[in-house]
């Protein structure tokens, strides 16, 4: 690796970087460089500041404190457009283009050269293909963007980019949605663009591609910098590591759960799989446990949350409840097999938010009962009163607006919204995301209590030690497949971040052979 | 074939088919004095078809023009009728008067975010009421420059009159696909409708351009207004009710995508020329109620908007390109 000596001062550099969204900070005093002729990969679970720092290096937002330097000297960037003007360009993962314009068109748009006021097709069209044969690209310039695959618009897009800034290039998620050899032929590019002395911004969560292009790696977790270090220097287990943030120093799991729990399976998942989402799958949930499912975002948790809940269709596998097999076609049939599900992004996802708590905790019930057994006003208010006060939902009149509740009662307002319609099985997509300390603890003790009542519980979190202290069970994804399942002794933090980095070690190992 | 001409082929091949049928029927329909007809009749709704097709290319949609071509033909009327203005001076003054109109109208879009269905509509009450608010009664415009213009032809081979007012309208046709695929503002208007955000983050200065589209289409209105007060020598509150459908109408037939992005103003010509082939036909036929031609209108429609779905949800899944490197 070559030494990044002091003389290479940073192009674009934070310092002390806030930013504060409502109470919460998403951004605490981070600091960020980046030298010119570097791939920097930028790390972070959801939530961990990632984006929030790229959109404050890129104009998108304005922070709240610190600065900004480019080239040693502050700047302000009013938006997007202006950064590129100062050299900085970004290339999303939603290919931020013109898929209805032809592919030269998207390369010049806003500086097509014209004569008399008209635009020049024709040298357009001749200098984006110089330009495209330079990345290695050599396609139809005058088709439609939209009609080539996602890599060849990445490529396109990162040749715009760097044409129009040329200094710094963030790459935000370039190769989530690209197989294995178009992730090849970008790194190619990227490496290319390297050795012409731009500076690289690499967002991504999979640890095998920082290890197979970056020099150095930033890794933040709840908005706070947790290190930046080269990564000739780490292994696999340390990035993981910093990214969950485990020292490893914490109280054993709660043991002797599982052995209780050896019952027949509530519901079974057989061979499960959905093409390009996750790999099947077999996993047994009995009654009265919690399986945990570790992995880092990306791994294929959510996916097999919403597979489970019928969100997406399986295209293999079986589904089994009792003896029975039985489809998933919806999540309204889901439900009818008495199934609840917490979503990941409560905002979106979740929460209903101009309606009332009230309104919140019925809506899966009514929907449960049909449109002609309507809950009247008071039945409502019986329900919602009862689970308000089981979780301790503050909330200073139930026909407030839940928009307004912290996120921690949102989130209890959503698993009332599951109980009312006395599930079997509970599927809860990181429940503790996001919210304060004090609410985290009542939603660990909700999860365990719901246990002890003979819920099934499947529970989805990247913090390690709450997941180690309610699961009964974990199981652990990786790159879209379940890797390894946990039980006993091994339920610990050390051993899932060993799961979560295992594979990546061996596959570095054969790529370095190679 | 791109995939954005099939809807456009279609058009053609429809146009061609209809014709074609139509001819073996009457045969008297194959002629210069027919298409000359066509032309004539039809310039009003083409002249405003092209501004509505940059309308729907950006993603929006413009109720006001029916409106805005009843508001210029009572101002034009009024003005030389009432102030004794000579025409020139009256269209000019009608033309500023839309432009600002649609400024307005584009302004309010972009600055306030309303959804340009609400703002249009808002504007073709306005324009309406105004025009009512003026007179309620037709006024008849007597003067010499308008039997001048109105007498002005080309002979064509076969003898079929090449009005002024159809003229204008084949002439604004190609000025407009011009704009649409050879400007700077062109693409930018595609950018728009293809997707707004992008465009942002790629340059497009997006208030300027959906103020220019909306001024565009209100200003093209107001021509259209002009040319329908020369076609009817009188200006009318309530001329060309409806006439932002038959527009819309004609732009969709024309393979133009209603959510924007995909379109050709070509296309839109083939548009109103089917709408007056219906017209047409109806005439020739002689027992027909006229309002066949909106039955069949609205069958294409139908048919046409079904086609884009196909095409469009058919194409959705990306063809992978083959790399091929330089260097292999």
């Amino acid at each position: 690796m070559v030494d990044q000596a002091t003389d290479n001062p940073f192009v674009l550099e934070a310092r002390g970087v806030i930013k504060i969204f409502g109470q919460s900070r998403a951004l605490d005093g981070v600091n960020f460089g980046l030298r010119r002729g570097e791939v920097h990969a930028l790390l972070g679970e959801n939530g961990a500041g990632k984006s929030t720092l790229i959109k404050i290096l890129t104009g998108a937002y304005q922070p709240d404190g610190g600065e900004v330097l480019l080239d040693g000297a502050p700047v302000h960037f009013a938006d997007p457009l202006n950064a590129q003007a100062h050299g900085i360009g970004t290339v999303y993962q939603e290919v931020n283009l013109l898929p209805n314009r032809s592919v030269a068109e998207n390369l010049f748009l806003g500086r097509q050269p014209t004569r008399f006021g008209f635009v020049r097709k024709s040298v357009i069209e001749k200098q984006a293909r110089e330009l495209l044969s330079r990345y290695g690209l050599d396609i139809d310039v005058q088709a439609e963007l939209g009609t080539y695959s996602v890599a060849v618009q990445q490529i396109v897009a990162i040749a715009r980019a760097v044409e129009l800034s040329g200094k710094v290039l963030v790459l935000d998620e370039p190769t989530a949605s690209l197989d294995k050899l178009e992730v090849e032929k970008l790194f190619e590019v990227v490496n290319q663009l390297k050795q012409r002395g731009m500076a690289i911004v690499f967002i991504t969560h999979f640890l095998d591609q920082v290890f197979a292009i970056s020099d150095r790696v930033t890794i933040l977790r709840n908005g706070r910098l947790i290190g930046t270090e080269p990564l000739s220097g780490l292994s696999r287990t340390d990035v993981v590591r910093m990214m969950l943030g485990k020292d490893i120093t914490f109280a054993p799991a709660v043991t002797g759960i599982e052995e209780r729990a050896a019952g027949p399976a509530l519901v079974e998942f057989k061979e499960c799989g959905k093409v390009g989402k996750i790999r099947p799958f077999s996993l047994k949930v009995r009654r009265g446990e919690v399986v945990g499912v570790a992995g880092l975002l990306g791994s294929g948790r959510t996916e097999m949350a919403r597979l489970m809940f019928g969100a997406d269709q399986c295209d293999a596998g079986e589904i089994r409840i009792g003896d029975k097999p039985v489809s998933l076609g919806s999540p309204a049939q889901a439900i009818a097999h008495g199934f609840g599900f917490c979503p990941e992004d409560r905002k979106i996802e979740g929460i209903l938010g101009d309606l009332s708590v009230r309104e919140n905790i019925v809506i899966a019930l009514q929907g449960k009962l049909g449109w002609f057994k309507a809950l009247n006003r008071d039945e409502q208010m019986e329900i919602a009163g009862k689970f308000a006060e089981d979780l301790d939902i503050r909330a200073a009149s139930l026909d407030m607006p839940v928009k307004l509740l912290s996120g921690g009662n949102q989130q209890k307002v959503i698993l009332a919204r599951w109980l009312a319609t006395d599930p079997n099985f509970l599927i809860l997509d990181e429940p503790t995301r996001g919210i304060d300390v004090g609410a985290h603890a009542e939603i660990v003790r909700t999860i365990n209590r719901l246990r002890e009542e003979g819920l099934a519980l499947l529970v989805i979190s990247s913090e390690l030690d709450e997941i180690v202290a309610y699961s009964s069970r974990i199981v652990v994804m990786r790159d879209r497949e379940m890797v390894a399942e946990l039980t006993g002794d091994n339920i610990n933090p050390s051993v899932i971040v060993q799961a979560i980095a295992a594979q990546h070690e061996t596959l570095s190992a054969e790529g370095a052979s190679a | 074939m791109n995939r954005s001409l099939r809807p456009l082929a279609a058009t053609a091949v429809i146009f061609a088919l209809a014709y074609a049928a139509s001819i073996l029927q009457f045969p008297g329909m194959f002629s210069t004095r027919v298409l000359g007809n066509f032309l004539t009749d039809n310039a009003f709704l083409g002249i405003t078809a092209v501004g509505m097709t940059f309308v729907i290319i950006s993603g929006g949609i413009d109720l006001s023009v029916g409106a805005v071509i009843g508001f210029t033909g009572v101002l034009v009327a009024v003005l030389i009728g009432w102030f004794g203005l000579h025409p020139l001076v009256a269209f000019a003054i009608a033309l500023v008067v839309a432009a600002a109109f649609g400024a307005a109208m584009g302004a309010a879009i972009h600055y306030l975010e309303v959804p340009p269905f609400i703002v249009t509509l808002a504007g073709m009450f306005l324009a309406r009421g105004t025009a009512s608010v003026i007179t309620q009664d037709s006024i008849p415009v007597t003067h010499e420059f308008y039997s001048k213009v109105t007498s002005t032809y080309w002979l064509m081979p076969g003898g079929g009159r090449l009005s002024l007012i159809g003229a204008l309208m084949v002439l604004v046709f190609i000025v407009g696909a011009l704009v649409a695929h050879r400007t700077r503002f062109g693409s930018n208007v595609y950018a728009l409708g293809g997707n707004a955000v992008s465009a942002a983050l790629m340059g497009v200065p997006v208030a300027r351009t959906t103020i220019l589209i909306y001024t565009l289409s209100a200003t093209l209105s107001g021509l259209a207004g002009i040319v329908f007060s020369l076609y009817t020598s009188a200006g009318y509150p309530l001329a060309a009710v409806g006439v932002e459908l038959d527009a819309i109408g004609a732009v969709v037939i024309g393979g133009t995508l209603l959510t924007g992005g995909y379109g050709f103003i070509a296309g839109t010509f083939i548009g109103v020329m089917l709408q007056g082939l219906v017209q047409t036909y109806i005439i020739f036929d002689g027992t027909l109620s006229s309002w066949w031609t909106k039955i069949v209108i609205g069958g294409l429609l139908f048919v046409f908007i079904v086609l884009q779905r196909l095409v469009f949800s058919a194409s959705s899944s990306r063809s992978k390109v083959f790399w091929k490197l330089k260097h292999e």
